[in-house]
């Protein structure tokens, strides 16, 4: 494993997380930094633990043992207005999208933004919610209902929905699953867009080599609960280790 | 989420998740009363929940009673007949169905239509992870859907009881006009004859009782829902089939109290 000193601010720091589901044990001390303006793919087999170590980020998971700490607090001790004004920070984007499907595309985005920041006039909602249709390049979709949406658009308006409250960190669940090959390197270069645009830093769960490459500056490799590499791409997949060369030569094969 | 990661971490043996889920379903219960009264407090949500729960019920409610205070005073003539009772009948219909069958039909036709839509939709939330982004969004989804449903169904319960109530004396009516001839006015008089402000106040109690035992089972059982679309069908049918069995208790219990308010 890669252990370079980085100066950088330190915006998400797990430390030592451990994570069992009966008797299932998924992560047994995970350590990863990620740093302020930084990608971080997160590679592994199914089953991993990978969405599970982003869920309990957020806490919507909590760790048997280890700290998660996010902009310097630590998630596990928060209280629930604190958790709540964390959240607003820290936007999600889920594997399934996770769209209300009773409500428009326009309505999915103004649900979030007019409970987070009350008292905002119709212009400024209608403004706020063009903005980010028009930075996932969805405008068109506004009025449409989710069922009416392909996949890669599902996933868009799933990211859409979290810019709207402008988070400083995003973490992005499996975001080219299900998707063919020119849709997923559109949903790539969007999290490339949104790095630029928004000035985030992100942590991409993949199995995704082509995602893990073009979006990251670090991939980090989970397997059986812990990671066993961690470092730039190309560095990453020169290792020897027979697991990740099994890894990148299924990836390879799939593709 | 983390009501249900302390139930995995008991998850074993059978008595032990038994008391798990007793404790975890009295937090659930609980939490309500602590979200009900903080703001912000979700009216448009609230109203738009009454109507799908009273307006889109209508039908069904209109038939059921219609069909039980009809049938009742069909059933019921013969036996008055024989002790040369007939006129009693009005009394007796408005008596069984203000205490006992309005309420109950209305809490079970809501129970299997309101109760299995509100677990069906809440467990389908919560395996396609809205319910969870929500969460992420800094939404507190227990507010925007749990209280929202729960005092949907507390407030319409009631109303739809007494709609019930109404439909099925018009029922009764209409098959005691065809056979006695008896009018309008002549048969609401001596329907109420026998009824008494308790009657109608414990009915209204009890619906109230029940409403809420119906929003608040549908969401629990959907809310907690697992295992994908599997978990969905499951959700939907033991909120239906949990909330009759406490409306048969709840049922049992509440006359046993206003017998004893009665003295009888």
């Amino acid at each position: 494993m890669t252990n370079q000193k980085d100066d950088r601010e330190v915006v998400i720091a797990i430390e030592n997380v451990y994570k069992s589901f009966g008797d299932k044990h998924v992560l047994r001390g995970v350590d990863l930094h990620l740093h302020k303006g930084e990608n971080v793919a997160i590679l592994g087999r199914s089953g991993t633990g990978k969405s599970v170590l982003i869920k309990i980020i957020v806490r919507l998971l909590q760790q048997d043992r280890g700290a998660v700490r996010v902009l310097g607090s630590n998630v596990e001790s928060l209280h629930e207005k604190e958790l709540m004004a964390l959240r607003l920070k820290i936007g999600f984007s889920f594997q399934n999208s996770a769209l209300y499907d009773s409500m428009t595309v326009a309505q999915n985005l103004e649900f979030p933004l007019v409970r987070n920041v009350r008292h905002l006039k119709r212009s400024e909602v209608e403004s706020a919610i063009d903005e980010v249709l028009e930075a996932v390049g969805l405008l068109a979709a506004k009025h449409q209902m989710p069922s009416e949406l392909s996949g890669g658009q599902k996933k868009r308006i799933g990211i859409a929905r979290t810019l709207i409250l402008r988070p400083g960190i995003m973490l992005y669940d499996e975001p080219t699953s299900g998707l063919d090959p020119l849709t997923s390197i559109e949903i790539n270069s969007l999290i490339n867009e949104v790095r630029e645009r928004y000035h985030t830093s992100s942590i991409i769960i993949t199995h995704d080599l082509t995602c893990a490459k073009t979006t990251s500056d670090r991939v980090a490799m989970l397997f059986d609960g812990n990671f066993i590499e961690e470092g730039p791409f190309d560095e990453v997949f020169q290792s020897t280790d027979e697991r990740i060369r099994d890894f990148y030569n299924y990836n390879f094969i799939q593709q | 989420m983390q009501l249900k990661q302390q139930a995995n971490n008991y998850n074993t043996g059978k008595v032990i998740p038994f008391f798990t889920g007793l404790y975890l379903a009295g937090a659930f219960v609980a939490r309500f009363f602590r979200e009900v009264f903080r703001r912000p407090f979700e009216w448009k949500e609230t109203v738009r929940q009454c109507y799908d729960v009273g307006y889109n019920s209508l039908p069904l409610i209109t038939l059921t009673g219609f069909v039980t205070g009809f049938v009742f005073t069909k059933q019921s003539r013969p036996s008055l007949a024989e002790f040369g009772a007939s006129s009693w009948l009005p009394s007796l219909v408005a008596i069984a169905i203000i205490r006992a069958l309005a309420p109950l039909v209305t809490a079970l036709i809501a129970a299997g239509k309101v109760g299995s839509n509100i677990g069906a939709e809440l467990g389908s939330m919560r395996v396609t992870e809205q319910i969870d982004a929500m969460e992420v969004s800094a939404i507190n989804p227990y507010k925007y859907l749990v209280v929202t449903r729960v005092l949907a169904t507390t407030f319409m319960i009631p109303i739809l009881m007494c709609y019930t109530a109404f439909v099925a004396m018009m029922g009764s009516y209409m098959n005691v006009h065809a056979n006695e001839a008896t009018s309008f006015i002549s048969f609401f008089q001596q329907a109420f004859e026998k009824i008494s402000f308790l009657d109608i106040f414990s009915s209204l109690i009890k619906s109230v009782v029940f409403g809420f035992t119906i929003g608040i089972v549908g969401c629990y059982k959907g809310y907690n829902a697992t295992m994908g679309t599997e978990g969905v069908g499951r959700a939907a049918n033991a909120s239906v089939v949990l909330s009759m069995f406490l409306i048969f208790v709840e049922e049992i219990l509440i006359v046993q109290i206003t017998n004893n308010m009665r003295g009888t």
